[in-house]
């Protein structure tokens, strides 16, 4: 069922299978039928934990979403209330247990907080007057979920706003916290590596933690050897430029949402491009990445001007396979091949699934307006004409293309130079704000006080020393070979991805970080170092979020030969720049007059 | 040393011995005379209350109580101040229960401090308490009495005091002459007894009963003895008939007649687990007699001792004595032992005789279990000995067994010791539970016997080094002549990080203890801040919670101090108490923005941070001004704001924002379309739309919008309206600062090639072959860029030259490519 998550080198099944236990076991402490009122942000990440057949296997008849008034018709002993801690929230449950008293006979109530009981929410319920009428209030501690054999997310959206716009560390909190079950789980990390604030804020509470839980740990070797802890603060630059490997070029154009792209979106082009024909193809419903998988890592990662040939050339080994029952004499051979039959099947199916998505990808990045936007990322992030009004984005924004888009071009702009001028940067928004509206003034001033959009204070701009120093930019890269040679002078011990890039402008991946002489830069080592020397495997957690091309370059630095080190991935949040920007804006609704 | 069965004396086919324990070390003069007396189950302490005050009644003597270990090691003496004592009673968790004939009990712990008192109820102020008993049942410790006016009341457990009155017996005028408390499957009633007449008292009902196989020589009965498991019963008639029987009546087991016409002192069970015959023990002043089916053993005494319950231990001024049904009867293991003790050649040729009839097993088990009921270390040692060398002839003998018992009885005889004092058997101590025997070594502040004891058993540190370690803190932070530093010190010393101690509950029993400066102290050890915060928060402390919340990084924590101080302090002190912790700051910022947008303000403004109150007011504006007057005051307040800030560009933003708002909303009213909250853009292109081109361009030049803009915003529009006329004459009105590209576009995007096909002539030379090639002119395109002389102009032709008709097309390319060459 999670099979995905148990290839790799660390089985992250193990943390899967502990989170739906505690689940099952707080299902069972409310005896008899139930109905699960969900907060709509949890029901997604859930979906990687539990099945609905779990639920249902734990008496769980029916399931609402959370919302105000009246709790829906159920005819169940049970109501659970599986939600965030939030005061809005609790506002809400409040309101239905109320009205709830009034009309029918009683039913129980219960709590349960995701991931951890607030005792403000509880102070909340209680000026309510609810807080009695809850059997069980318990929290059910889900920090990172399992996404994929290498991938862990904590799916907190606002995380990044929180810790720079809003000065709130509560996602911080959780990610430690999250650190410390894995650390339970997989035994604790003997080195952590860290670079930027919040990291060292993150490793100073595990340090605290540690020594609150003395005791209760238990001597496991190691999995992990290596703690490193990225805060995104440090590349605001890669998140904005656009993604250029398969998997995050599927999440810049279709979305990912907890490893499942709505395949509808798919279909709908298809259908418009071969017609009905081609409607037979599997992809209905949900198409889940990680399933996708099962035809080959490699193809998830490379970058997509390179996966067509992979597919192909995967594609042929599959047939070939197929065919290998023509040479099968012997009863044996021939039980041989059945058994690998469904595999096979499998197989092919997904290849499919990824031969129709390269398709429709391929129309888009060789369209016109993918290029034009994808050139002017390019020039940007080689230094050149950062200082001026790009005359790309004007136009797009006289265009009025999506905001989002215009917003991601000048905060690159910006970054790549360091800041931009006091002119150039009050054009820009004077057009934003006569383009779109002034109500985004203050989506412009959270981007400024982020750090994403700001004005230029030394005439220096230090992002080319940067570049050149760090080997950021590649310019000799062999297509066909998909990846260069990492760089000489980067030191790929604890772990930064070296970036690289195609002349023709055809980026692969980009920075995060490998300053390793950075006075910010810092190490603890809470306890004795586990095995040295080979096969070591670090863990990388991204505070603030990840996007999918970085996770390719760190898988793509695990499957080096010569590395000899696996790296896991960790987050706050899988995202891509548009989800990043999007989670930064604050919306204003204004109030029809 | 005499034969191990000397002392011996056979009941039926059990034997009873006495053994010596303690040879007690208090230097008592006379008898228990005169003195309530009381034995902590379990080789508890013992309780003495001397009430020599009785007979002198003068002021100035007054009782003294005092309490002993089993030994007679002295733990506390000190004298009785309060009322008249009816009796006293041990706890299960050895405190004392002193219980006044005003009804009040009084409860002391070990080393007689006084812990806690409470009352059974206040009608029995006037009649007063006669009698009363102290009780143990499953549920806890309970206390009964009997008022002067014949009434029962009792608590079945002290710890939840729920008082219960029994119903009367009717017609009763005299107390009655014994009585006992059968605390039976959850409910507790009472037996008593008046003349021959017995009754069962419970909550709702009186109970007149007869006991079954009854002899009709009872006149009366005088004594009582229930077991302590509430399994059996005993009767004493005044003929000197004994009773014997189950105590729910049902059946007799068997009686006996001790020909004696007075009373016994005292009237106790014996029992042993899995005793197939349990026994009656009754004492007289100098006499003590075990009473069997239709057997006894009499002891003779010098002085009248005093009988404890189980187990028989009793104590005379002098010694503690136990009385012990004798373990040795099983004969296998018995004779095995017996020659292996002499060192006789017959133990060999006992051993294979035995182990030809396969007891050998069973031979070594009873060894091992009869170790565990000797209480001379010597004699253990043999026995066990004897099993270890019996063991040696059976393969696979499972170890636990011996290893277990060798263990245990170490620490029996630890414990035995007298100076310890706490003379615990082999199956009380299996009863007990090693965990209870180290709370009450813990309680007798015998911390480093403890602490062994764990280490030597191996218990895990929580359940057992920390726990004792923890007891020795709290205990320690009471005494108070060690100055607040010292203790600390000493405390993390010896506690360390030792897992599983809390230090937040020591710091806890130090504030109890008046300590507040110390328990501060102490919770800086402690690591887990949600432990902390509490306790900082009771004692006050608010100020320091919140730093430690902070450190924690657990922002409820924050948050639940933060809720705390703004109910506790003025507005004034709460937000300056913020201003000092910017990570707590920020954090009531955001619960302020969802919850109290005024304090939000209020914030701002005491921060003097006029560009986050120009933003409140912006967002305010939106989110909750219901009219175009209210919006448009906000944002004035907002401009205030961000000329405060100096922050230009949001000042001429807003400004600018407000002009728009006006405008719009007069817009609104002329044309009765919604215009209000547009943006500047929409609102041009609307009005483009609608034929407002005056509008239009007066908007373009109050906002300054840019050319470029705004001439593609009107071409889009235009077009959007398919005016190509209008749109035509734009393009000519004067040159256009975005070129003629959009103009082809945009037609295009409408799907009107022919008007498109007019723009292109004006498209820049380095467009001009790209717009051809939109609008589909391939010919032209090939013109182009055949005068372009540009190869990949050519090649791009080229490549959307697909069908036969513009085969023309293609060999001019192919021509111009072939001259270009040639150059």
């Amino acid at each position: 069922m999670a099979s995905h998550l148990s290839y790799g080198r660390v089985n992250l099944n193990i943390l899967r299978e502990v989170a739906r236990k505690e689940l099952r076991e707080f299902l069972d402490k409310c005896a008899g039928s139930k109905a699960i009122v969900w907060d709509e942000h949890l029901t997604g990440p859930f979906g990687l934990i539990a099945q609905y057949s779990l639920l249902k296997e734990h008496e769980v008849e029916k399931m609402f979403t959370l919302k105000a008034g009246q709790l829906p018709v159920a005819d169940v002993k049970n109501i659970i209330f599986l939600v965030r801690p939030r005061l809005e929230l609790m506002d809400i449950i409040a309101q239905n247990v109320l009205s709830e008293d009034k009309h029918r006979s009683r039913r129980d109530f219960h709590i349960l907080f995701v991931p951890r009981r607030s005792l403000l929410c509880e102070q909340r319920l209680k000026e309510q007057g609810v807080l009695g009428s809850f059997h069980h209030r318990e929290e059910y501690s889900l920090d990172l979920i399992p996404f994929d054999g290498d991938l862990l997310s904590m799916e907190a959206e606002t995380a990044f706003r929180e810790c720079y716009l809003e000065n709130d560390q509560t996602s911080l909190y959780h990610a430690a916290k999250g650190l410390m079950t894995l650390q339970a789980l997989y035994g604790s990390i003997p080195q952590i590596f860290g670079k930027g604030e919040s990291a060292r804020h993150v490793a100073n509470m595990m340090l605290r933690m540690k020594r609150e839980f003395t005791g209760c740990q238990n001597p496991i070797l190691p999995v992990f050897d290596t703690l490193l802890l990225l805060d995104r603060n440090v590349d605001l630059l890669t998140p904005l430029a656009t993604q250029l490997t398969y998997e995050g070029l599927i999440d810049e154009i279709y979305g990912i949402q907890n490893s499942k792209c709505n395949s509808d979106k798919f279909a709908q082009k298809k259908n418009n491009k071969f017609g009905k024909s081609t409607c037979s193809s599997p992809l209905q419903g949900y198409l889940k990445m990680a399933k996708l998988l099962v035809v080959s890592t490699e193809v998830v990662n490379k970058k997509f001007r390179v996966s067509s040939p992979l597919i192909s050339k995967e594609s042929f080994t599959i047939s070939a396979h197929f065919k290998e029952r023509h040479n099968a004499k012997t009863v044996g051979e021939i039980k041989q091949f059945v058994s690998q039959l469904p595999h096979m099947q499998a197989a092919r199916s997904s290849l499919a699934n990824h031969t129709s998505i390269a398709e429709l990808i391929k129309d888009i990045t060789t369209s016109d307006e993918f290029f034009d936007n994808l050139t002017v990322e390019q020039e940007f992030m080689s230094g050149i004409e950062t200082d001026k009004v790009s005359v790309y984005t004007e136009e797009s924004i006289t265009k009025k293309d999506p905001l989002i888009k215009i917003l991601r071009l000048v905060c690159l702009q910006s970054v790549c130079n360091n800041g931009l001028k006091q002119k150039v940067l009050d054009y820009y928004k004077r057009e934003i704000l006569q383009t779109y509206g002034y109500e985004h003034i203050l989506t412009l001033n959270n981007l400024e006080k982020s750090g994403l959009l700001k004005l230029q204070s030394s005439s220096r701009n230090n992002y080319p020393t940067i570049r050149k120093t760090l080997r950021l930019w590649m310019d000799d890269v062999n297509e066909q070979h998909a990846f260069p040679p990492p760089p000489q002078g980067v030191n790929l011990q604890p772990a930064s991805v070296s970036p690289a890039s195609t002349a023709s402008g055809k980026r692969i991946y980009l920075t995060i970080v490998s300053m390793i002489t950075n006075k910010h830069y810092f190490l603890c080592m809470p306890g004795p170092i586990g095995q040295q020397g080979e096969n070591r495997v670090t863990l990388v957690f991204f505070l603030g979020g990840v996007t999918y091309a970085e996770i390719a370059a760190l898988r793509f630095l695990s499957q080096m030969e010569d590395g000899g080190t696996e790296y896991i991935i960790a987050t706050t949040k899988l995202m891509n720049g548009t989800s990043w920007i999007k989670s930064l804006m604050d919306r204003l609704e204004a109030a029809p007059f | 040393m005499a034969f191990v069965t000397a002392n011996w004396n056979p009941l039926g086919n059990v034997f009873y011995r006495k053994i010596d324990l303690y040879a007690m070390e208090w230097n008592m003069r006379e008898d228990f005379k005169d003195c309530l007396i009381a034995a902590a189950p379990y080789g508890g302490a013992i309780a003495l209350l001397k009430e020599d005050s009785r007979r002198e009644r003068s002021p100035s003597s007054r009782p003294v109580l005092e309490i002993y270990s089993s030994s007679g090691f002295p733990m506390a003496n000190f004298p009785w101040k309060s009322g008249q004592v009816v009796h006293i009673g041990w706890t299960l968790s050895e405190d004392l229960l002193c219980v006044q004939d005003n009804g009040t009990v009084l409860i002391y712990d070990i080393f007689g401090s006084f812990k806690r008192h409470f009352s059974m109820g206040s009608e029995v102020l006037q009649p007063r308490v006669i009698e009363a008993k102290v009780f143990h049942s499953p549920y806890g410790t309970g206390v009964a009495i009997l008022t002067g006016a014949y009434k029962f009341t009792c608590a079945t457990n002290i710890e939840e005091l729920k008082l219960r009155r029994l119903t009367e017996v009717p017609g009763l005028q005299n107390s009655p002459s014994c009585w006992a408390v059968l605390a039976q499957e959850r409910e507790t009633k009472v037996i008593l007894a008046t003349g021959k007449d017995l009754y069962i008292l419970d909550n709702t009902a009186c109970t007149s009963v007869t006991l079954p196989g009854i002899g009709p020589q009872v006149n009366s009965y005088c004594e009582i003895a229930v077991s302590f498991n509430y399994k059996y019963l005993a009767l004493f008639a005044d003929s000197g008939y004994i009773w014997m029987g189950l105590s729910s009546l049902q059946e007799k087991m068997w009686e006996f007649d001790t020909k004696i016409r007075t009373p016994p002192k005292q009237m106790v069970w014996c029992i042993r687990p899995k005793c197939k015959q349990p026994s009656v023990v009754a004492r007289w002043d100098k006499l003590l007699v075990v009473a069997g089916k239709q057997e006894s053993i009499q002891y003779p005494f010098m002085n009248p001792p005093y009988v404890f319950l189980m187990y028989l231990n009793y104590l005379n001024h002098a010694k503690l004595e136990m009385r012990q049904e004798s373990s040795l009867f099983f004969h296998e293991g018995f004779f095995f032992f017996f020659f292996f003790k002499k060192e006789s050649q017959k133990a060999d040729e006992y051993l294979r005789e035995i182990k030809d009839q396969n007891l050998l097993l069973v031979a070594v088990q009873q060894c091992i279990e009869a170790a565990g009921y000797e209480h001379e270390p010597n004699t253990q040692k043999t026995l066990l000995r004897a099993a270890s060398f019996g063991k040696c002839f059976i393969s696979d003998y499972p170890r636990d067994d011996f290893v277990n018992m060798c263990r245990d009885l170490r620490v029996l005889n630890a414990i035995h010791d007298y100076r310890i004092g706490i003379p615990l058997s082999y199956p009380q101590y299996t009863k007990l539970t090693t965990e209870v025997l180290i709370d009450r070594l813990v309680l007798r502040r015998l911390y480093p016997l403890a602490i062994k004891i764990c280490e030597y058993l191996k218990i895990s540190e929580f359940r057992g080094a920390s726990r004792v370690l923890a007891h020795w803190a709290c205990y320690k932070v009471q005494q108070k002549d060690e100055n607040d530093d010292e203790v600390a010190r000493a405390i993390n010393q010896k506690l360390g990080d030792t897992p599983g101690i809390s230090y937040s509950d020591i710091a806890a029993r130090a504030y109890e203890c008046g300590r507040m400066e110390l328990a501060i102290k102490l919770l800086e050890y402690e690591p887990r801040s949600g432990e902390q915060v509490p306790l900082l928060l009771k004692m006050k402390r608010s100020q320091l919670a919140l730093n430690k919340a902070i450190e924690s990084g657990d922002t409820d924590l924050v948050y639940t101090i933060v809720t705390h101080l703004k109910n506790e302090m003025n507005r004034g002190d709460f937000f300056m108490t913020l201003q000092n912790q910017p990570v707590a700051l920020s954090l009531y910022r955001q619960f302020c923005k969802h919850q109290e947008q005024d304090t939000l303000k209020d914030l701002y403004n005491q921060d003097d941070d006029h560009q986050e109150l120009g933003n409140f007011y912006v967002r305010s504006s939106y989110s909750f001004e219901k009219t175009i007057e209210g919006r448009v005051a906000t944002l004035h307040s907002a401009v205030d704001e961000y000329n405060k800030a100096k922050s230009e560009f949001a000042a001429k933003a807003t400004e600018d924002q407000i002009k728009l708002l006006r405008f719009q909303r007069r817009l609104q009213e002329e044309l009765d379309k919604p215009y209000l909250d547009l943006s500047l853009h929409d609102t041009i292109h609307n009005l483009i739309l609608d034929n407002k081109h005056k509008q239009a361009e007066q908007l373009y030049k109050d906002f300054k919008v840019p050319d470029k803009r705004f001439w593609r915003l009107k071409i889009s529009a235009l077009a959007e309206k398919e005016e190509w006329e209008e749109l035509e004459k734009f393009s000519k009105s004067k040159k256009s600062p975005i070129g003629y590209m959009p103009f082809v576009e945009i037609c295009l995007k409408y799907h009107s090639r022919y008007e498109a096909k007019k723009y292109v002539p004006k498209v820049s030379p380095e467009q001009k072959v790209k717009a051809y090639i939109m609008v589909g002119d391939l010919d032209q395109a090939a013109e182009a860029a055949i005068e372009h002389k540009n190869d990949s102009e050519l090649n791009l032709v080229l490549s959307k030259c697909t069908s036969a008709t513009q085969q023309s097309v293609v060999e001019k390319i192919n021509k111009a490519k072939a001259q270009l060459l040639k150059k």
